[in-house]
């Protein structure tokens, strides 16, 4: 019986009902030490010598003197240190570890770093570095402006989210075989495994990186977690014992990356028919203090930015700015949820200035199967813009209610609304990506069947069971019978990060042509004959680029993505007149996706996301204060619970992409990028023109229309 | 100190102030129950102590002296509401998902989709939106959710 398509049992599931899954703060070794980080406190200056009250001879202590190799933390910039030398860029950035066997001691231990502060860059449109900068247009923008009937113009600002792991960053490092192991709560193992050659400068096979158990990543474990093993594996190797360090909530927040704020502004031309032919867009993104992947989020958000839309003239411009505040870096979404809440409200606003309806605004200039996107990619027969909005509206019975909430009010002064956002996400890593990656993936045959060898992940979204069942499927076996070997470098291929929704089509479609080999090979043979005759046979493949893909990485023209996924979002809210609270009710999510290997998987994702875009819409506000973030807890940095999430009503449209397993696409990140602007446009209808996220009731009511002050009658 | 864990009368010698989730994960060797926050918003190191639900980061092992206190270890791997999140994709990534089964266990019986938003509104999940978990619950309304695993 196929597998793929149905809901098997995932792989990670009864281990983590039980309990017994183990997570990095679960592991022990023998000997095994603390490690604390200490950390600046300016956002700019010098650090100069450090002090304590305490005997830190007692204690193991490492600083940037103690790095064999480079002290650099290896992505794409080599800008950003492992421990700070003299300068200091944010605040908490690591300036000395110290470990101890006994944690309360450790944490008792006064340490002080003598610091000079100088003038900081707080606001990006202060600062004069760039980190990154990109151009993407086709066709004549002014021109197009120009023979516009109409030209709406706004500017869009979103803020910093925290990814929120329910599982804080951890590492432990263990001396052995003469270099180190590595068990991590990780998204990249091959990440973590080059940053550590480098800065200890160890011959690749003396570094070995597992990945522990990994209690949510959303992007936040995929490049923070390289600085936080180098510090582990420094003391580590200093102390010839294994290192744990695991962050408590508030030095996660406090330390590690933030979904990257932006500002975007729109000039679009737009004829009186509702045709958008021309499109002037600025992108600014707040980078902090290091590059880190700031060039791939701003190159994402870029190529999102337009939206699923055919407009004849689109000029992108975005720059990435430092600043001194601690290095944003990946979120889920990776820049797309940024520019398409810019665009979907922007649409919006342009509908009110044509006094269109906002559905059919959209349905004229959606993207159509071959249609071009802004980087002039034509979109194939699996292009369902048209198909995911018609849908959602059916599906919500968005005109009844939106008929019915004009100006009508329940609940003594309560008032409804409801709104939508079209959007789409990239598939894989962006342009020539994939082909510089060049992941590999194998499987091996065992004695009752294969078992699959990857890099990637599990976070939560069900890398081992999607996996299991492509390759049972393209074998003709049972799911019970194919097996994931543990992420650990020494023993699989670099499969690439498990990141830009790449894990089930691109690494899954590296999967199945090592199942098709294997068929073929086995001609017929069972497994198990096969198996007794040629032993534990591995057939390892690489990706390869489908034919017709083209990129220009210098022009930023052609195929950014294999594909994208697309959706709609509908979204229903209450809205308080007297305290401006928004209660978002109901959110119809229609994705199209491809093929959902596993319905339940799919649905999984499409929920989580749709509930951690609803917290970036409404609530989760990071206050930054002099540089830091201000509310680093849970007790007032709050995502959504079971109360704040509304209802989400999700449905699945598939239109198979022809390179991906079985027809699937990417998933894990399309869902965050709708819900945002799908609520502030429900705000809309309320008479409350919203440009900013997160629309918390102080934003609200600084924007709120004079009517909206006035009491229920 | 004396108390029952997990249904079994067991002596532990651990400083009285010490957070109940560390006792159970470092002197009691049961690494089930997780730390999300350290400041009881998670809900992710819930346990049961007489029966009721409780954070166990906020909780000084004083308290549980001659007291009952059950955790995801107690379940055995086989408890139906645990099969039963297994299937529903009620639990993602899984950190959240000890603490949640553990605070799903205090839900009255047959419970309404209100009863279980009210009863969980002290666990934070950030994986699955919580409708898988509902859809587990609502999926073992009718069996056992009664059975509430060892007294």
């Amino acid at each position: 019986m196929p597998s793929v398509g149905s809901n098997v049992l995932r792989k990670d599931g009864l281990p983590k009902v039980a309990g017994t899954a183990k997570y990095v703060d679960d592991l022990t070794f023998p000997g095994m030490l603390y490690g604390r980080t200490i950390r600046s406190t300016i956002p700019r200056g010098k650090a100069e010598q450090i002090t304590s009250q305490f005997d830190l001879t007692q204690f193991v202590i490492a600083t940037h003197a103690d790095i064999a190799g480079e002290n650099i933390v290896h992505l794409i910039t080599d800008d950003q240190p492992c421990l700070v030398e003299h300068e200091i860029r944010h605040v908490a950035e690591p300036i000395m570890l110290i470990a101890h066997e006994d944690p309360e001691l450790l944490w008792s231990a006064n340490v002080h770093v003598v610091e000079i502060p100088e003038e900081p860059v707080l606001d990006p449109l202060l600062s004069t570095v760039i980190q990154a900068e990109l151009i993407i247009g086709g066709g004549d923008v002014v021109a197009g402006l120009a023979s516009a009937d109409l030209i709406v113009e706004g500017e869009y600002r979103t803020g910093h989210q925290e990814q929120l792991y329910i599982e804080t960053n951890g590492v432990v490092a263990v001396p052995e075989n003469g270099g180190i192991t590595l068990h991590g709560s990780i998204q990249c193992p091959f990440y973590v495994h080059r940053a550590l050659v480098r800065i200890l400068r160890l011959d690749p096979d003396k570094v070995r990186v597992i990945q522990a158990e990994t209690g949510g990543g959303f992007g936040g474990k995929e490049e923070y977690p390289s600085i936080l093993a180098a510090h582990a594996a420094l003391l580590a190797l200093k102390a010839k014992r294994p290192v744990k360090m695991v962050y408590d909530r508030v030095e996660d927040m406090l330390a590690t990356t933030k979904r990257h704020p932006f500002i975007v502004r729109h000039r679009t031309g737009v004829m009186r028919d509702g045709r958008m032919v021309a499109a002037d867009i600025e992108i600014i993104a707040d980078g902090g203090a290091y590059v880190t992947l700031t060039p791939v989020v701003l190159s994402r958000g870029a190529i999102h930015a337009a939206g699923p839309y055919n407009i004849p003239s689109v000029r992108i411009h975005g720059r990435a700015m430092m600043t001194n505040t601690p290095p944003n870096g990946a979120f889920r979404g990776f820049g797309a949820p940024q520019t398409q809440f810019a665009m979907e409200v922007h649409v919006d606003r342009i509908a009110n200035a044509l006094g269109m309806d906002a559905v059919e605004l959209r349905r004229i200039n959606a993207l159509r199967p071959g249609a071009a996107t802004a980087t002039g990619q034509r979109l194939g027969p699996d292009c369902s813009a048209v198909d995911v909005l018609d849908e959602a509206v059916r599906r919500s019975d968005y005109y009844a209610k939106r008929a019915s909430y004009t100006a009508d009010s329940v609940n003594g002064g309560i008032r409804r609304g409801i709104g939508l956002s079209l959007y789409y996400h990239g598939s894989g890593f962006t342009g020539a990506g994939e082909l510089k990656l060049a992941s590999e993936a194998a499987i091996e045959l065992t004695p009752n069947g294969v078992r699959v060898h990857v890099a990637s992940a599990e976070i939560g979204q069900g890398t081992r069971t999607i996996h299991a069942q492509i390759v049972a499927d393209a074998l003709g076996i049972s799911y019970d019978q194919v097996e994931t070997a543990l992420p650990d470098t020494s023993l699989v291929p670099d499969s690439g990060p498990t990141v830009a929704s790449r894990t089930c089509m691109v690494v899954g479609g590296i999967l199945q042509r090592c199942a098709g080999e294997l068929k073929d090979r086995l001609d017929g043979a069972s497994l198990g004959d096969y198996y007794r005759q040629h032993g534990a046979v591995i057939i390892k493949k690489q990706y390869e680029r489908p034919k017709g893909l083209i990129w220009d990485e210098d022009t930023y023209r052609g195929d950014a993505y294999g594909t994208f996924a697309w959706a709609c979002d509908v979204a229903e809210i209450e809205f308080d007149p007297d305290t401006y609270e928004v209660r978002p009710v109901r959110l119809t999510a229609v994705s199209e996706i491809g093929k959902a290997i596993h319905p339940v998987l799919v649905q999984g994702q499409i929920e989580g996301g749709t509930a951690q875009g609803v917290g970036y819409a409404l609530i989760e506000t990071v206050v930054m204060r002099d540089g830091a973030m201000a509310n680093s807890q849970l007790t007032n940095y709050t995502i959504p619970t079971t109360l704040d999430t509304p209802a989400i009503d999700t449905f699945i449209l598939e239109r198979p992409y022809e390179h991906g397993p079985f027809g699937a696409k990417g998933v894990g990140e399309l869902p965050i990028d709708g819900p945002a602007p799908a609520l502030v446009n429900a705000l809309r209808q309320i008479g409350l023109d919203i440009c900013e996220l997160p629309a918390t009731p102080e934003v609200l009511m600084s924007h709120a229309p004079a009517h909206a002050h006035a009491p229920a009658p | 100190m004396q108390f029952t864990l997990n249904g079994t009368q067991i002596t532990i010698d651990a400083p009285p102030m010490k957070r109940l989730l560390d006792v159970l994960r470092q002197e009691c060797g049961l690494t089930g129950t997780k730390e999300g926050c350290g400041e009881g918003e998670c809900g992710a190191c819930t346990v049961r102590v007489n029966d009721e639900a409780v954070v166990s980061c906020l909780v000084p092992f004083a308290h549980v002296d001659n007291q009952r206190v059950d955790t995801i270890e107690g379940l055995g791997g086989e408890h139906p509401l645990q099969r039963a999140f297994a299937e529903a994709g009620a639990a993602q990534c899984g950190i959240c998902t000890p603490g949640m089964i553990m605070a799903a266990l205090t839900l009255p019986q047959n419970p309404s989709l209100d009863d279980i938003k009210q009863g969980l509104a002290g666990n934070l999940c950030r994986c699955t939106g919580y409708e898988a978990i509902y859809r587990a619950i609502i999926a073992n309304r009718g069996s056992r959710i009664a059975d509430r695993g060892p007294a």
